[in-house]
């Protein structure tokens, strides 16, 4: 039987992460096919209900990819993010929710090796943890 | 000293010197466990005035929620150390100007929880209440007790750290100064310490309760958005259901949106019909916010919020990669 491909949602910013999707791709890279890509304007523009309601809807897991500190289009919509993220992840960790679900890197558009790089890993970690029950709603 | 006396008189003072045209204080509720909010405009009305184990109410709430009556009038307001925050946080986000508030700060000791006294009742009606400092008596048919204050006051104010207001104009009496309350984040690092499916059940029994009747952010302070989340329905974020994955979900995110700007002063978890403990929560995220960027809600006047603020260098240990 083939191995169980886990479904997370991968939400990137149209000017570095996104990007770096593209150049992943276009370069052959081989990583798994298991993110399903959203694009945003920019990281800041992650609310945090984005990622409670995907992981409600059955994601197994939600990775947010933004531009290096520093490196925002917009100045500074990333470290905004990073004050988001930075409590959003601890508490729902706190609520008992496995923590390797929820992921945030920084990804550019040069860095399509470290693009398949981070999508492998958090495919490796959420095959681990198995199919998503905790906060998926049953219809 | 008798604080509702002084109340009183700093009220009058400031109507008769015009410094205020309207005052926020509380009165005696019309029943026995609970205070009204009451609206002074003129000497008289000032005799109505309370303090006491009873004035739970945040009065902060009336800056945000009903803003068009207070738009450009000069406002005094009596607050607790907890209201104080809040006051200081409408401040910060600019929805009332310090030059119109009139802060007048009262000696807390702290607001009973009226779900507290009833559980020691067994549910009698209560019919009157005496404060007599250290010790409370409930009075009803058939029932006299005699009640130590710690059994009957709000969780939040048992972990109070910050009685008195910080920021204010006027201040009745003797300030309690800050108190070291290493109670506050016990319950934390308790359920810290269990597995994280013990923490999930726990967390699932508790808030699989909530009935969604949203009392916890009609009485918040800091909550004040023209449409809440869970009111919009293009997008519909989450059900409005009692589904505990979107009973869930309101509650990470409504502990999101006043994570750095939540004074901790128990209205949500007092409001709450379910008895939900809604502080642990919000105290946790109080607790990241400090330890990772330093801020407490509403503690200075010159501050930011900390969710509308940021570093260059803040550690993002958490970032994958
Ligand atoms: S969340 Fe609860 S404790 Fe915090 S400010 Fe609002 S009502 Fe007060
Ligand atoms: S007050 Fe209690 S029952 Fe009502 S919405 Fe809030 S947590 Fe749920």
């Amino acid at each position: 039987m083939s191995e169980w491909q886990p479904r997370i949602l991968a939400i990137l910013c149209n000017w570095c992460s996104y990007a770096g999707a593209d150049l992943a791709g276009v370069s052959r890279m081989q990583y798994p096919p298991s993110i399903r890509v959203v694009r945003i304007p920019c990281s800041g523009r992650v609310d945090p209900l984005f990622i409670m309601k995907s992981l409600q809807s059955g994601f197994d897991g939600v990775l947010v990819s933004g531009c290096h500190p520093g490196d925002c289009h917009y100045i500074s919509g990333n470290y905004v993010a990073r004050r988001k993220f930075a409590v959003l992840k601890p508490l729902l960790e706190f609520i008992g929710l496995e923590p390797n679900r929820v992921q945030f890197s920084w990804i550019s558009a040069g860095e399509g090796d470290r693009f398949a790089k981070v999508v492998t890993k958090i495919t490796e970690d959420i095959r681990e943890l198995g199919p998503a029950t905790r906060l998926v709603k049953k219809t | 000293m008798n604080t509702t006396n002084e109340l009183r008189k700093s009220i009058k003072a400031l109507i008769a010197e015009k410094k205020v045209d309207l005052f926020l204080a509380w009165e005696k509720g019309s029943l026995p466990l609970t205070a009204t909010p009451l609206f002074v405009s003129t000497e008289d009305q000032a005799d109505r005035a309370v303090f006491d184990v009873t004035c739970g109410n945040n009065l902060s709430i009336y800056f945000t929620k009903d803003r068009k009556q207070f738009a450009n009038r000069k406002v005094g307001i009596a607050v607790k150390g907890c209201d104080a925050r809040s006051v200081v946080l409408n401040i910060l986000e600019k929805q009332i100007q310090r030059e119109n508030v009139v802060i007048v700060g009262v000696p807390c000791d702290g607001v009973l929880d009226r779900k507290k006294v009833l559980a020691k009742t067994d549910g009698r009606e209560v019919l009157e209440l005496i404060d007599n400092g250290e010790t409370v008596t409930v009075k009803g048919n058939g029932f006299d007790l005699l009640l130590n204050r710690n059994e009957i006051l709000s969780s939040s104010c048992l972990a109070c750290t910050y009685p008195d207001a910080q920021e204010y104009d006027v201040f009745i009496g003797d300030a309690r100064g800050e108190v070291p309350n290493e109670s506050r984040l016990k319950e934390i690092h308790d359920f810290q310490a269990l597995s994280a499916s013990e923490r999930w059940d726990k967390t699932r029994n508790e808030y699989e309760r909530c009935i969604r009747c949203y009392a916890c952010r009609n009485v918040c302070p800091s909550c004040y958005c023209n449409v809440c989340f869970v009111d919009q329905n293009d997008p519909k974020w989450i059900g409005s259901t009692c589904d505990y994955t979107d009973t869930l979900i309101f509650h990470v995110i409504r502990n999101l949106h006043v994570a750095g700007r939540c004074v901790e002063c128990g209205a949500c978890q007092r409001a709450c019909p379910m008895d939900i403990d809604l502080l642990m929560l919000n105290r946790k995220v109080a607790m990241e916010v400090k330890d990772r960027f330093g801020d407490i809600a509403g503690l200075d006047i010159n501050g930011k919020p900390a969710m509308s603020d940021f570093r260059e260098d803040e550690k993002q240990k958490f970032i994958m990669g």
